[in-house]
């Protein structure tokens, strides 16, 4: 069974209106489970609105999304996927546990399956002595852990991530990709991760989807052939460089613009 | 600072008294200034000294006793108010953030609502009440006071809760739920109400001021006896040969008023305690 499964998708905003706008024609993606793909391309690539398909937070125009299997609206009644956002988005008057428990109070867990499940987390993203911090009181990277430990609460087979580390500095953010890598590993997580940098993207990723705008769709797909245990020598070795160069080239001479960008990502 | 700021105006009192003019000032035979004489501004200390002697000559026990129990039940008519206009102007926001047109079709008649002046009502909701009976349920009087409190409490709760859960949220946190398909009545208690706290304190204030004063105008309006409002109009009949009766009355108001205003603060403390520290100003 496929992880994610995108099949003749085609996302129109305003339809039917003057200010119609074509997000997303004709995207075809498969993702196997334990994957984790990138989505790269300029502002109004419609990498977002794609990964907000998947998650079901917008409705196809038309075409077929199936998480796990099963249609996009399904798998997100059942929590099958976690998501991320470039802002941690912490409940700023719950402590870190009691954010991480978010997703399983929804579920309606137990208390004591809750705490529980919350202390592993925090385990997992190694921040177990924050526990009872409020959100304000760590630093935006931690905040960021936190938010990944939240999105995997409730162990769902995919994570999807929206820049999540695009509010970092470039030091906190090669750490955190690592990190990210090593939370993944340890779980089995399937990850689609929408990003704008080149380096992260090939860093992360086992294959990178390069997207150009107007009207959004999919240019080339470029595996990233670097073996499963990347690591600080990764980011020197001339492979990685070679793949950065081959995502630089797939992404040159398009038109990088931020006209509609308000509209195409919204 | 309070106290500080008291001090301040007590001293501003008596600078006027002591240079403003006895007949107040005249241009053009229109009194634009306030007498400064003993009648109409009488001493702070005479004010003071009030409270220690009997509300009238012969009665036994100090005007304080009095005013404080005509206070005590103004306080609960006003607290009874407030109640009543913050669940109502809790749940008229809750309405409003769930269904557009509710907002759309509710939201003029609550503010042509605030411009019913209050005097008008009070003696249509006191006929109101009277008609009503539900079962063994009498509507006593001093319930009608409470309601014209509520009246005016429950408008400023309305309108800052709505703004509060329709726009406190982060746009990525109500998405945040949508992943967790999380349903309309728990993102609004999980997300919506504790977002919208912030929003919702200052209109709290508001409301606790705003039912002293409507509670205080209704006893004026409808003769309901007890209260401070009540007392006030008695002693202000008094006015010239007791000026400084009516103060007591008007003092113990304003102390209902910082009393409920110190409630709101305590309910502020004790949902904002978690929230980020603002920016230091003080």
């Amino acid at each position: 069974m496929n992880a994610v499964e995108v099949r003749n998708l085609t996302k129109t905003f305003n339809v039917g209106r003057q200010n119609a706008v074509d997000a997303l024609v004709d995207i075809d993606l498969t993702i196997q489970p334990g994957e984790f793909v990138s989505l790269i391309g300029p502002s109004g690539c419609g990498k977002s609105t794609q990964l907000r398909l998947i998650a079901n937070l917008l409705e196809p125009t038309s075409g077929e999304v199936l998480v796990n299997g099963k249609p996009a609206r399904q798998a997100r009644l059942d929590q099958d996927y976690g998501m991320a956002f470039q802002q941690a988005g912490l409940f700023e008057w719950r402590t870190v546990a009691k954010n991480v428990e978010l997703p399983l109070e929804l579920k309606g867990w137990d208390k004591e399956r809750r705490r529980q499940r919350a202390s592993e987390m925090l385990e997992l993203v190694k921040l177990p002595e924050f526990a009872h911090h409020l959100p304000w009181q760590l630093s935006g990277g931690m905040q960021q852990r936190v938010a990944i430990a939240r999105a995997l609460a409730a162990h769902p087979p995919l994570l999807l991530m929206d820049e999540p580390f695009g509010a970092l500095d470039e030091m906190t953010r090669e750490h955190m990709q690592t990190e990210l890598l090593r939370i993944c590993g340890e779980t089995g997580s399937t990850v689609v991760f929408v990003t704008h940098s080149i380096p992260e993207a090939v860093y992360l990723s086992t294959r990178v989807v390069v997207m150009s705008p107007r009207p959004g769709q999919i240019k080339t797909v470029t595996d990233v052939d670097l073996g499963s245990k990347r690591d600080v020598d990764t980011r020197e070795d001339p492979a990685f460089f070679r793949k950065v160069t081959e995502v630089r080239e797939a992404l040159r001479g398009m038109q990088v613009t931020d006209l509609d960008q308000a509209v195409l990502e919204p | 600072m309070f106290v500080l700021a008291l001090v301040g105006v007590a001293v501003l009192w008596e600078l006027y008294k002591l240079i403003g003019p006895q007949d107040g000032g005249r241009i053009f035979g229109l009194t634009i200034l306030p007498r400064a004489n003993d009648i109409a501004m009488p001493h702070v200390w005479e004010m003071l000294s009030r409270y220690a002697r009997p509300e009238r000559r012969g009665a036994s026990g100090s005007i304080f006793l009095v005013v404080l129990s005509g206070a005590w039940f103004t306080l609960r008519l006003a607290l009874t108010g407030f109640v009543l206009g913050t669940l109502i102007g809790i749940g008229l926001a809750i309405l409003m953030a769930r269904y557009k047109v509710v907002e759309r079709g509710l939201l003029p008649y609550l503010v042509i609502s605030q411009t019913v002046p209050l005097i008008a009502l009070a003696p249509l909701v006191v006929s109101w009440g009277g008609k009503l009976h539900i079962g063994g349920f009498e509507w006593p009087r001093w319930l009608s006071a409470a309601v014209l409190g509520a009246f005016l409490a429950f408008f400023p709760v309305a309108v800052g809760t709505l703004k509060g859960l329709t726009s406190a949220p982060q746009a990525t946190s109500l998405e945040l739920m949508d992943s967790y398909a999380a349903s309309w009545r728990q993102t609004l208690f999980k997300l919506r109400f504790p977002a919208a706290v912030p929003f919702m304190i200052p209109a709290l204030k508001l409301a606790a001021t705003a039912s002293v004063i409507g509670v205080v105008v209704a006893e004026i309006s409808t003769g309901l006896a007890g209260g401070v409002g009540r007392l006030i109009i008695e002693y202000a009949r008094e006015a010239t040969s007791d000026p400084a009766k009516v103060f007591t009355a008007v003092f113990a108001a304003a102390a209902i008023g910082l009393t409920m205003a110190g409630l709101v603060a305590l309910i502020d403390l004790a949902t904002m305690r978690n929230r980020p520290p603002k920016e230091a100003f003080e």
